[in-house]
């Protein structure tokens, strides 16, 4: 948009701005509204049509809140999600479910999200049910292809989801994504409650679902080296923020940000002793708690890196080379040229 | 059924069908066989619950003897053979007749019709007010609130006192307009319906409370089931086990309140039989004639257990997770 030469496959697809999803915390007898669990404040970035984002943070930093709020299965609090163009955040429920079929998720426990009273043919014809007004004989068919497509076979059409194993049932999820043929699915730590075998044959699942439909994921994951895998470029998340945003390569290969640092350095070494072992960062102390984040930056309870100024000015979440973005202070002086601050508007042009 | 080894063959996702693959030994293969309907199943598995099967053959039987009983003995429940007054079991009155020589079984057979449609109706009319008002205030947030104190408001009234004073107040009325006997049923349908849906409202809402939050009504959401769907489609039939036991539990008590109300002489006319009614224009004779009250006693309880079954061998065939072990 502001860069130069946009990319031709590099549009954005999804764009979002300083979103946030904040949950009201209420107290005392008159349930009086006393403060906010910051689980998103103020996350920006942009999925390129075709790529897969990866989401990656520990527990509790806001990684499936910001998933579901871009999809708005919450009611946000503030900020702005344009998918294919069209604005979502403060959409009313009409354009909303008319936008569904674009944008689909994959949800964690494959378990939990199919209704266990419903036959396998019915979970996945459900969307077809919502917006097309197919045949029976036609959604038979539809439901068909779906699950050749994700490699069940069609016989288990008429069964219940206790039926199946972990990794049947998400490809039973994923099927359902598909089913409408979206643009954009959220995965939403689609491998997190699978065994490790099952884990790859589920992400290639997906890998090869996007190469056949261009499909464009946001990948939320805690498994870095799965990140690695399947990720064009990944967005570390803390305490409800994004500290950086970097194609896979470079960040894995050069994290900045220190947390991502932090990150990289305890993914465990198939072999510690060829690395080393001493060039671990060990982060010290708790997450501190997004209903009262630290003032200033909110890494800076924990950061090794730590200056007078974190504690004082949040830093902005801005381009410091071409593709990289990163929210540090320690970025802030050297690598700030005037060109690298004109795009905060294109956050995934440049790559 | 979750046999791990169902993974194997899809592990490169060939299109190769599973059936075909050696390691699925235990794969059955009569499933292809197009689609099975739904309720075949559910029959399936009803009948191994015997218990189930028992208590719907003495329903059946129980409904049966009440419509087609009167064409089959023809005997009038009111008319009086006064020589025959307090005799025992014999060919002319199977179950005895009563002191003012009315045949106990023709009674049995009339008191029987008023006491099961009473209990079906005012079962149904409860159920579907603590179905509607339990999803209503578990599902939507702002009712919640409001719909639970109304259910604690008519959960504090006394429940025969209130039934007495609307016995009161609208026989005269509800008589005039539908007749003596339709007038009185409708009324007391409605006094119990309307007096005993909070437990059902209660147990559903908790219910739906608790499944509201799981994944599949946020996949569901994701998709854009709007919400009248969504109670449907994933919420009604989640909360079908609770609303089977409040069903058969308040088929029993509806039976059990209208006996009380016939025994104040606030329910239906003296002469007019009833289960209840029976059970305690017996009691006077309790010692002298123990069989007048073990009949009707017997139906009440025994009416009472088999719709319990039925209930149970429902909740379990309507539940996929239990079918089919």
């Amino acid at each position: 948009m502001l860069d130069a030469q946009p990319r031709p496959d590099g549009r954005s697809l999804v764009e979002i701005r300083d979103l946030r999803m904040w949950f009201p915390i209420r107290t005392g007898l008159l349930k009086r509204h006393t403060g906010n669990v910051k689980a998103v404040d103020g996350v920006s970035f942009d999925i390129r049509e075709g790529e897969t984002l990866g989401l990656v943070g520990e527990s509790g930093c806001g990684k499936s809140t910001c998933g579901r709020a871009i999809l708005r299965l919450y009611e946000i609090t503030g900020g702005s999600v344009k998918i294919d163009g069209q604005e979502i955040g403060d959409a009313g429920p009409n354009t909303l479910r008319r936008m569904r079929p674009t944008m689909q998720m994959v949800f964690q426990d494959p378990q939990a999200s199919l209704n266990p009273r419903m036959t396998v043919a019915r979970i996945i014809g459900e969307p077809l049910d919502e917006h097309t007004k197919m045949s029976r004989r036609e959604k038979t068919a539809k439901v068909h292809d779906l699950m050749d497509q994700v490699g069940l076979n069609r016989a288990f059409a008429d069964r219940y989801p206790h039926e199946f194993s972990g990794g049947q049932r998400q490809r039973i999820g994923i099927a359902r994504a598909l089913a409408l043929n979206p643009k954009f699915i959220v995965c939403d730590e689609p491998i997190a409650a699978l065994d490790v075998s099952i884990q790859a044959q589920v992400v290639n699942l997906l890998e090869e679902l996007q190469a056949e439909l261009g499909l464009t994921y946001l990948f939320i994951s805690h498994d870095l080296s799965m990140v690695r895998h399947i990720a064009t470029r990944v967005a570390v998340m803390y305490l409800g923020k994004v500290a950086e945003l970097a194609p896979r390569e470079e960040l894995y290969g050069e994290p900045l940000h220190p947390y991502t640092r932090a990150l990289l350095s305890a993914v465990p070494e198939p072999d510690p002793e060829a690395m080393g072992g001493s060039n671990r960062t060990i982060l010290k102390g708790d997450v501190p708690s997004p209903s009262n984040p630290p003032e200033g930056c909110n890494f800076c309870t924990r950061c090794p890196d730590v200056m007078e100024v974190c504690h004082r000015v949040d830093p902005e979440f801005r381009q410091v080379r071409p593709g990289r973005w990163v929210a540090c202070h320690l970025f802030e002086e050297g690598a700030s040229s005037p060109s690298n601050r004109a795009d905060t508007e294109s956050m995934g042009d440049t790559a | 059924m979750t046999d791990r080894a169902e993974d194997a063959p899809v592990a490169g996702h060939e299109e190769t069908p599973v059936a075909a693959n050696p390691v699925q030994a235990a794969q059955p293969q009569n499933v292809s066989h197009g689609s099975r309907s739904q309720w075949l199943d559910v029959w399936d598995q009803f009948r191994t619950h015997k218990g189930a099967l028992a208590g719907a053959g003495f329903f059946v039987f129980i409904l049966l003897a009440v419509t087609l009983g009167p064409y089959l003995w023809i005997y009038d429940p009111t008319y009086i053979d006064i020589r025959a007054r307090n005799t025992g079991i014999s060919l002319a009155h199977p179950l005895g007749a009563d002191q003012l020589g009315r045949d106990m079984l023709a009674r049995m057979i009339a008191g029987g019709r008023t006491s099961v449609s009473v209990g079906v109706t005012a079962m149904a009319l409860a159920l579907f007010l603590g179905t509607l008002i339990g999803v209503l205030a578990g599902y939507f947030r702002k009712l919640d609130g409001p719909l639970m104190r109304f259910t604690d408001l008519f959960l504090a009234l006394p429940l025969l006192p209130l039934l007495l004073v609307m016995v009161l107040l609208f026989r005269e009325t509800l008589s005039a307009n539908f007749g003596p006997e339709t007038g009185i049923f409708l009324l007391i349908v409605v006094g119990i319906g309307v007096t005993s849906w909070m437990p059902t409202a209660r147990i559903v809402r908790g219910d739906v409370l608790a499944l509201k939050e799981r994944e599949f009504v946020l996949a569901a959401r994701s998709i854009g089931t709007p919400d009248r769907r969504m109670i449907t489609r994933h919420i009604l039939p989640n909360v079908l086990s609770p609303i089977m036991v409040s069903a058969t539990l308040g088929i029993a008590n509806a039976i059990i309140t209208e006996s009380a109300l016939s025994f104040l002489g606030l329910g239906f006319p003296p002469d007019y039989p009833t289960w209840g009614r029976l059970l305690y224009d017996a009691t006077d004779y309790l010692q002298q004639y123990p069989e007048r009250v073990i009949w009707p006693g017997a139906a009440i309880s025994l009416t009472v257990l088999s719709v319990n079954y039925i209930g149970d061998g429902l909740r379990d065939a309507l539940d996929p997770r239990i079918r089919g072990r």
